[in-house]
């Protein structure tokens, strides 16, 4: 099987109210080394999506049906025993806000020390070269390794969380709103060292954003996602340039260009219904 | 070119924070370093720079929300700091501002009703049988509707609370309107409907905005000017146009050339 990772019909609801499908049916696939994007509003489904992947789905929530078959194996039908050896070693994670993704109390190299020595056994002075190679692959001065995350500017703790989530060389990173927390110029370079670490390390990049721009920049393939279920999928510049879905349309219509040539549009939700219906 | 409504010079602010190991050090930060800017009326300013760049300083200074260290800001001709106390709070009425984050401007323990007539109460205008009115009338305009006066704020979606926070602002027919990231933590499809309500009201109300923004995409939409800042002070000023399309400063063009799939979106449109 070429896929690094095949989705096959994910359905995610509330433990209390099994009939609301906050993720319904859903499936799509992920080549080595590529980068696919799952763009959507607040609600749609994205993140939760992600989460299932990654097998940390909050108690409220169950995948009530579905198949998550990474690199041959059914990440569904594991154990948590098991997705913890898979989960920082063969799927690195980085979230939206790297300030609470970071322990406040603990200096940034022991933090990307600990997966390495779960993970890897690391240990001494092999541990140490490893931490500062890392940080200097993310753009971090080696000496940093020493600094609170409170010491580090957003941009820089983003750049930590990425060294401590390519800590393994992990086939798959999952990146959710990885760069919505940041000012703009920052966010073109975390942009830049994600996709060159991604051709470096010849790693899948699961992107969950709500900015077509930033899709623009990094995906492959995008996934659009509308009230828990995908509406449309397909490669970047057919998703972008020649829109099928009406929800693709309508979305990509709200979105400002910076030549300001495009009218603003926003979404017509009730004329999208009555499109659904017929 | 129309009138400037509000005009500020030479504005100087410093922030002193403690530094050092045990924090018996201080040390200044300056917020804004000379800067001078002209709103005219009826037209939207947009202040664009990175974080701590000194716009959302500059925004409260201008309605003196912050006390300014040096500077002189005019309003209608005006001396704003020369005002006294009483005369100040009459003038607030036409200066108001519309915040970043609709989850935590409006007081969770207030009807909305009670929220966008507020103002209305403090500034004694009309009896509350025109004030009830006028609120209805504001709601309505920003799509909300005479019902939800009897909500709270956590009763409503980002959206419908940044309208809340626009009904507050502009109940009180203001000249001057400061949105400070008024749209940022909004979803696209939300940011557009805000945005157009926004130039909507610009044009019915005779209002002038300051719009603080990081998004580029943003200001390109809803600004006839462009005020960039750096480190505290103004780097680059002019029409929307120039800047976007030959921006002088170097910092300025960094900006754009970071926007996210700005090529894209340039290839697309030819």
């Amino acid at each position: 099987m070429s896929e690094l990772l095949n989705i096959e019909g994910l359905t995610v609801t509330p433990v209390t109210a099994p009939t609301r499908l906050l993720v319904n049916d859903v499936s799509f696939s992920l080549a080595p080394g590529k980068t696919t994007c799952i763009v959507g509003e607040s609600g749609s489904g994205k993140s939760l999506t992600a989460l299932s992947v990654m097998g940390l789905l909050s108690r409220q929530l169950q995948r009530t049906s579905g198949k998550i078959i990474f690199q041959g194996r059914d990440l569904a039908a594991m154990s948590n025993e098991e997705l913890r050896q898979v989960r920082g070693k063969q799927i690195g994670m980085i979230f939206q806000e790297p300030m609470t993704s970071l322990n406040p109390v603990l200096k940034v190299g022991y933090q990307i020390g600990e997966t390495l020595a779960v993970h890897l056994g690391l240990k001494g002075q092999a541990l140490k070269s490893r931490i500062t190679s890392l940080l200097e692959q993310v753009g971090i001065p080696a000496g940093r390794a020493n600094s609170y995350p409170d010491e580090l500017s957003g941009g820089q703790r983003q750049r930590v969380m990425i060294a401590m989530s390519i800590a393994c060389e992990p086939a798959m990173l999952i990146a959710d709103e990885p760069t919505t927390a940041l000012d703009v110029t920052v966010q073109a370079q975390i942009l830049d060292l994600l996709d060159e670490l991604r051709q470096r390390l010849n790693m899948g990049m699961l992107f969950i954003t709500h900015d077509f721009g930033v899709v623009a920049d990094i995906a492959n393939d995008v996934v659009v996602m509308f009230r828990g279920q995908i509406v449309e999928a397909g490669p970047v510049d057919q998703v972008l340039n020649h829109p099928q879905h009406p929800y693709t349309q309508a979305l990509l219509a709200c979105v400002p260009d910076a030549e300001g040539r495009k009218p603003l549009r926003p979404i017509d939700y009730a004329w999208l219904d009555k499109e659904a219906a017929a | 070119m129309s009138e400037p409504i509000l005009s500020a010079s030479h504005l100087f602010k410093t922030y002193t924070q403690r530094s050092g190991r045990f924090g018996f050090g201080t040390s200044t930060i300056k917020a804004l370093d000379d800067v001078s800017i002209e709103l005219r009326a009826g037209s939207t300013l947009a202040v664009v720079g990175e974080s701590g760049s000194g716009k959302s300083t500059l925004a409260r200074c201008l309605l003196q929300l912050l006390p300014l260290d040096s500077g002189e800001i005019l309003f209608q001709g005006r001396d704003l700091a020369k005002l006294s106390a009483e005369e100040l709070r009459s003038e607030r009425r036409y200066l108001q501002m519309v915040f970043q984050d609709p989850f935590a401007s409006l007081n969770p323990r207030m009807k909305v009703g009670e929220i966008v007539g507020e103002g209305l109460l403090i500034h004694n205008l009309g009896s509350s049988a025109e004030q009830r009115e006028k609120v209805v009338k504001m709601l309505k305009r920003v799509g909300l509707d005479e019902a939800d006066m009897q909500k709270y704020p956590h009763e409503f979606s980002g959206g419908q609370r940044q309208r809340i926070g626009i009904a507050r602002a502009l109940v009180l027919e203001p000249k001057v309107v400061v949105c400070d990231e008024p749209v940022s933590a909004l979803d696209v499809s939300i940011q557009a409907q805000i945005l157009l309500l926004l130039k909507e009201l610009q044009q019915e109300m005779a209002l002038s905005y300051l719009f603080i923004s990081h998004d580029l995409r943003v200001v390109r939409h809803i600004a006839d000017e462009v005020a960039v800042m750096h480190n505290g002070r103004l780097v680059e000023h002019g029409g929307v146009d120039e800047i976007y399309a030959a921006p002088q400063q170097q910092y300025t063009r960094n900006l754009l050339n970071s926007i996210p799939g700005h090529k894209h979106m340039a290839a697309q449109l030819g």
